[in-house]
């Protein structure tokens, strides 16, 4: 096993070197294939915690593969394959690309197998500085680099508060096993938590750290943006699992999952809203990771709760709903964006109003990405709704805790929960529909190819997979059974029976098999039976819609005015719910009177992370350096003095610790 | 054998009742306004006549257009399989599950919408957004009304719920009278009825479900009639096994009980029936842009039923 | 006693019921609307203590209930209705705004009020407890109201809210002796006759009902 890992980490700074050479980025990329293929193996075989020869000057480095880095290091190599065999069907990417894309697998895959603080910290911050590079790569200028720019600086908070809260918890020695034996408390305690909350949180998109995620993931390469959203996120989920649950010990009290929960249902709720809301494909599905991360988030504070409440049973279904959340998700949040980025490349655009009707000429991609679509929307019997099943159940059993406070926290969840799923559905059938549905709007879309050869196998790949986990969703579950062992202890197990979710003996149950088995059955026997009564075949006639023209010549497939529109049909939704999640901001160009041209009123949104956080952090930032600007002004001898008292004053904090 | 017997039959009951459910509504509705009413048995020939007919499809439409009708049904008749009617314990009893019920009617709604959306036209467009846009409201209410049942009985599954109602001593408990509410406002949204759509007419103003329709024809029309008529009959089931629970046999008992349970169950259904018809006959259709205050006040609704129920089980 | 029993069952649904009508009467935007859910509550009230005084044996519960009934129920709504009729059509209506946070607030009250009663009826059985939540409720529902709109008449109702809500907690505890009820009730009748004298002029002079409006003007009128 080690040897199968240190070959694959070798491999990936190989393929490193040959990407920043610039030569054959194909079989770069599928060098990358291979090697995530060799970590997820890692991953499935476990390895013990072994120290390593090399490290920081303190200490060796210690690395351990156990059941719940193994589950995410599958996850891992599920998001990663696919993607580089999307990378390697793609045009060859800058240089500088070419060589971060193997050290962000290196950088993931670091992080998961780390046993120690200082490898897990590396880990992530290279992980980080690889995903900054692909994504500043890509773009010298313009929106993209600003966008770049907010990632990094996000990501630099995000490591400072994880470098905290690991330096917290690192009383005794930086190696796991040590900071299982001193398990925090008190102020400690306290402080881990809202360290890891600001740390990871920020990395995984939670409010109101949430605002660089619809921006980055976007901007960067197809295949990277599905790694970031497939994968880095659920890391970050991972080192918030790692380091709340197991190395902050079992005896913490139960209230440290309400933060968790509530700043998860408010994610998953604005993630889904400005999933509706927005105007670019990649910025709908990176919007509608941001849903599903809350929705991990809210499961995790669900299980912290029970767990702190004594409730295990319950604390493993909530946990189970996380981690099989994260698996389906990888599924299917790769599977879309790697449909989108062939819609891009091939159709031209990611502009939903310059798209439409590509279910005709791209069959292939429209069949896979509706797949992932439906299974985002947590239809049954598809994998997406098998553990929203679990969350749901987490969330309605909620009143099994004593403490008033904690049942109601529990029904307004859910009906927060209950909401983002809505709007979550309602963002799938509007990117489908404008993206796949209705009539070409541009003569680019309405001349698309079909994706074929490497990049139909790019995604073929996910489609598979998410459509095994669908009905084989409870074989998933029973994989868990490892992960939820360790994390919860030794009763704890996945909440499955045979091949039905199931909530202990008696209580509710989910069979996926049976209703998707169910389903085909009734849907054949409406087919078979309706055909007989009604053999003849559909004729084709020009659209009635109670009495709609016929195209003009210069607009063979209709005016695209006629269809809906991105902003028309997030119109409802925008103008029920919309203020939630953006502020609107008007633009008037006037035009003097007499004048011919038109004048123009242009209405935007602003997330409101930016208005109500963000712009705020920089006019104080801006007021602070004004008023530091005043120390400049002032005399030599207040310099001087300034540095002396502060010599005598930290002589006098010597003097007075030396007493004590 | 009893289970997979009264399992069948059940389907087969759905089935059969769904059109004239709708006929019925459609009559009483007609009576209270003063006219003679067609036929209840209208909606079954007009669902035979469709089914000799070739449909005509519109010229952008791809084959979303051609399966959604048969996913849609399909889906809404493994629920209706799921609620039952006349007795309990049937074969699929185990499954019935109230979050998957709601999971399958979802689907129905996804397929209903995409094909709204795949001729290319501005009221099918429309219309899927406004659909989508209800059950965004919709569903946090039903959720918290299935946590109220969850709180009462301990399971989400239905069997075990009605069979808790009707056998224990539940009395008249303000959260049921609150969670009845809102669960009507809900059913009424789920189904297009008034305030929220009028199922009646094809003006641009006032079309919901009939804008997604438009563009169906033949035998895709008949399946999509038949799903919202079945679509009605499940949610009134589901309101009928929810809050007037008696009567429905019990697992294991022998015809005469599934007698019984039959009739009182059309009694049950023709009442709600009624009232679906006084109902609609008395309010007028609102605003769209007030549904989502409508449903918003069910939500409200359904979360106090919950903090009461809270209360009321001394659980706390 | 558990559920099942009729006793406690009624008298829940009629608290329930009066619950409902206070947040009917947070989001109606129409006076006459207004007006008729504050008689409709009114009459859920006599209901309720009838019960009560049947179910207690207290017979001075059956006196509150006729007063609420001609009080609540028929006097001071008609006394409201011939006010507002003499408002042009355009007063009639409260502009809307916010209505969504009143009753997300509205919700939060009553979950506010439920903690609050559980730990300090920690001895008294479950089913009292709901009852005198839904009391508190229905009154911190009637200070909200009179917190969040704007005309005089609606701040009114909100007063007329949670005067019914201090009702139904008195008696819903066994052995409230009857002045309290009594001296409450002309109270409150004393203060709808002035409040309505107040609205008058208020229109008169500044023909609005927005009472924000005397911000203003204060210290005039000496």
């Amino acid at each position: 096993m080690l040897t199968l890992l240190g070959v694959s980490f070798v491999a990936l700074l190989a393929l490193s070197a040959l990407g920043a050479s610039g030569r054959a980025p194909r079989l770069m990329f599928l060098g990358s294939a291979v090697a995530a293929a060799g970590l997820g193996l890692v991953g499935f075989l476990g390895l013990p915690a072994t120290s390593l020869a090399f490290g920081p000057p303190w200490a060796p480095a210690q690395i351990a593969v156990d059941a719940l880095g193994g589950w995410f290091l599958i996850i891992l190599a599920l998001v990663a394959v696919p993607s580089c065999l999307f990378a390697a069907s793609a045009p060859p990417p800058p240089r500088a690309e070419g060589a971060a894309f193997p050290i962000f697998l290196a950088g993931m895959a670091l992080t998961l197998i780390a046993a120690d603080g200082f490898t897990l910290v590396l880990g992530f911050e290279l992980m980080s500085l690889a995903s900054w590079g692909l994504i500043a790569a890509r773009h010298a200028t313009g929106k993209g680099r600003r966008a770049a720019r907010l990632y990094l600086a996000f990501a630099a908070f995000s490591g400072i508060c994880l470098i905290g809260a690991v330096a917290l918890l690192a009383g005794p020695g930086l190696g796991f096993a040590a900071m299982r034996g001193a398990p925090p408390d008190g102020w400690r305690a306290a402080g881990v938590l809202v360290l890891v909350l600001l740390g990871a949180g920020s990395k995984a998109g939670l409010v109101p750290f949430h605002v660089w995620l619809p921006l980055a993931h976007p901007a960067a390469a197809t295949p990277v943006s599905a790694l970031m959203s497939g994968a880095m996120v659920k890391i970050a989920l991972y080192v918030m699992i790692r380091l709340l649950f197991d190395l902050a010990g079992a005896s913490q009290p139960a209230w440290w999952g309400l933060p968790l929960i509530g700043l998860g249902v408010a994610t998953a709720l604005i993630g889904a809203l400005r999933a509706n809301l927005e105007r670019d494909t990649k910025s709908i599905l990176a919007c509608s990771t941001l849903e599903n991360m809350g929705l991990m988030a809210a499961a995790l504070g669900l299980a912290l709760v029970y767990r702190g409440a004594d409730l295990l049973p319950l604390a493993s279904v909530a946990l189970a709903a996380a981690l099989l959340h994260a698996l389906n998700h990888a599924g299917f949040k790769t599977l879309l964006f790697l449909c989108m980025g062939a819609v891009h490349s091939l159709a031209g655009s990611r502009d939903p109003d310059r798209l439409g009707g590509l279910i005709h000429r791209m069959p292939w991609v429209a069949g896979c990405a509706m797949l992932g679509a439906l299974s985002a929307a947590a239809l049954p019997p598809l994998s997406g709704f098998a553990s929203e099943w679990l969350l749901l159940q987490a969330l309605i059993q909620g009143f099994r805790v004593s403490d008033m406070s904690v049942q109601l926290i529990a029904a307004v969840s859910l009906a927060v929960v209950g909401m983002a799923i809505g709007l979550a559905a309602a963002a799938m059938v509007r990117l489908i529909g404008l993206v796949f549905l209705g009539r070409p709007r541009t003569p680019r879309g309405a001349g698309a190819p079909d994706a074929s050869g490497l990049m139909r196998a790019a995604l073929l790949l996910p489609a598979g997979l998410t459509l095994l986990l669908g009905p084989l969703a409870a074989v998933a579950l029973g994989g868990l059974d490892g992960p939820i062992r360790q994390v919860l202890g030794a009763p704890a197990a996945a909440p499955r029976f045979g091949l039905e979710l199931a909530l202990g003996d008696g209580g509710s149950r989910y069979m996926p098999g049976l209703v998707a088995l169910l389903l085909l059955l009734v849907i054949g026997a409406v087919f078979w039976l309706v055909r007989r009564r009604s053999p003849q075949a559909p004729s084709h006639g020009p659209a009635w819609d109670c009495g709609f023209m016929p195209p003009p010549p210069h607009l063979p497939f209709g005016d695209p005015l006629s269809q809906v529109s991105a902003q028309g049909l997030g119109q409802p939704i925008r103008r029920s719910l919309g203020h939630l999640a953006i502020a609107p901001r008007e633009a008037l160009v006037d035009q003097p009177p007499g004048a011919a041209a038109p004048a123009r009123l242009r209405v935007e949104g602003r997330d409101r992370g930016f208005t109500k956080f963000l712009y705020p952090l920089a006019r104080a930032r801006r007021v602070l350096a004004r008023e530091a600007e005043l120390l400049r002004g002032l005399s030599l001898r207040f310099h001087l003095s300034l540095t002396f008292g502060t010599l005598v004053l930290l002589l006098a904090l010597v003097a007075v610790l030396e007493r004590g | 054998m009893g289970g997979f017997l009264t399992q069948l039959l059940h389907v087969a009951l759905m089935l059969a009742a769904a059109p004239l459910l709708v006929g019925v509504v459609r009559w009483l509705k007609s009576r209270l306004l003063g006219r003679r009413g067609a036929h209840p048995m209208q909606p079954w020939r007009d669902l035979l006549k469709l089914l000799r007919k070739r449909p005509v499809l519109a010229d952008g439409a791809s084959i979303v257009s051609r399966a959604a009708p048969y996913l849609a049904l399909g889906a809404t008749i493994l629920a209706a399989a799921l609620v039952p009617s006349f007795a309990f314990g049937m074969a699929m009893a185990p499954m019935a599950d109230l979050l998957l019920i709601g999971g399958l009617l979802a689907l129905a709604r996804v397929a209903l919408a995409l094909n709204g959306h795949d001729a290319g036209t501005p009221f099918g467009g429309l219309g899927a957004a406004r659909e989508m846009t209800f059950a965004v409201f919709a569903e946090p209410a039903l959720l918290v009304c299935v946590m109220v049942f969850a709180v009462l009985i301990g399971s989400t599954n239905l069997n075990a719920i009605g069979h808790g109602l009707a056998d224990g001593q539940m009395g008249w408990r303000v959260s049921l009278l609150f969670a009845l509410l809102a669960l009507t406002a809900v059913a009424l949204a789920e189904n297009a009825r008034m305030p929220v759509d009028n199922p009646a007419t094809h003006l641009e103003l006032t079309m919901v479900h009939e804008a997604m329709l438009l563009e169906a024809s033949g035998r895709h029309l008949a399946l999509w009639d038949m799903q919202a008529a079945l679509k009605l009959l499940v949610w009134l089931g589901l309101l009928a096994t929810l809050f007037l629970p008696f009567g429905t046999a019990a697992p294991g008992s022998g015809p005469f009980a599934w007698v019984v349970g039959l009739v009182l169950w059309v009694a049950k259904i023709g009442l709600l029936a009624l009232a679906l018809a006084v109902f609609e006959s008395a309010i007028a259709k609102m605003r769209v842009f007030r549904v989502p205050e409508f449903l918003g006040g069910a939500l409200m609704l359904a979360l106090l039923a919950a903090a009461l129920i809270f209360v009321s089980t001394g659980l706390a | 006693m558990g559920f099942g029993d009729t006793a406690y069952d009624v008298a829940h649904v009629l608290g329930g019921a009066m619950l409902l009508i206070s947040f009917v009467l947070l989001y109606q935007r129409r006076i006459f609307s207004l007006v008729n859910a504050l008689a409709l509550q009114g009459m859920v009230l006599a209901l309720a203590a009838l019960w009560q005084g049947y179910v207690q044996g207290a017979p001075q519960l059956y006196l509150t209930a006729v007063i609420a009934f001609t009080a609540k129920g028929i006097l001071i709504p008609i006394y409201l209705r011939r006010l507002v009729l003499q408002l042009p059509p355009a007063r009639r209506a409260e502009p809307a705004s916010g209505i969504g946070a009143s009753m997300i607030a509205g919700f939060m009250l009553v979950g506010l009020s439920i903690l609050v009663v559980l730990p300090a009826t920690a001895g008294a059985r479950a089913l009292a407890r709901e009852d005198l939540a839904i009391a508190l409720s229905v009154v911190l529902l009637g200070l909200l109201m009179m917190v969040t709109r704007r005309t005089a008449l609606a701040q009114i109702a909100g007063l007329m809210t949670l005067e019914n809500g201090l009702v139904l907690a008195a008696i819903g505890v066994a052995g409230m002796p009857l002045v309290i009820e009594l001296s409450m009730a002309g109270l409150v009748l004393v203060i709808a006759v002035i409040a309505g004298v107040f609205a008058r002029v208020l229109h008169e002079r500044f023909d609005s009902l927005d009472t924000s409006l005397l911000d203003s003007h204060r210290g005039e009128g000496r």
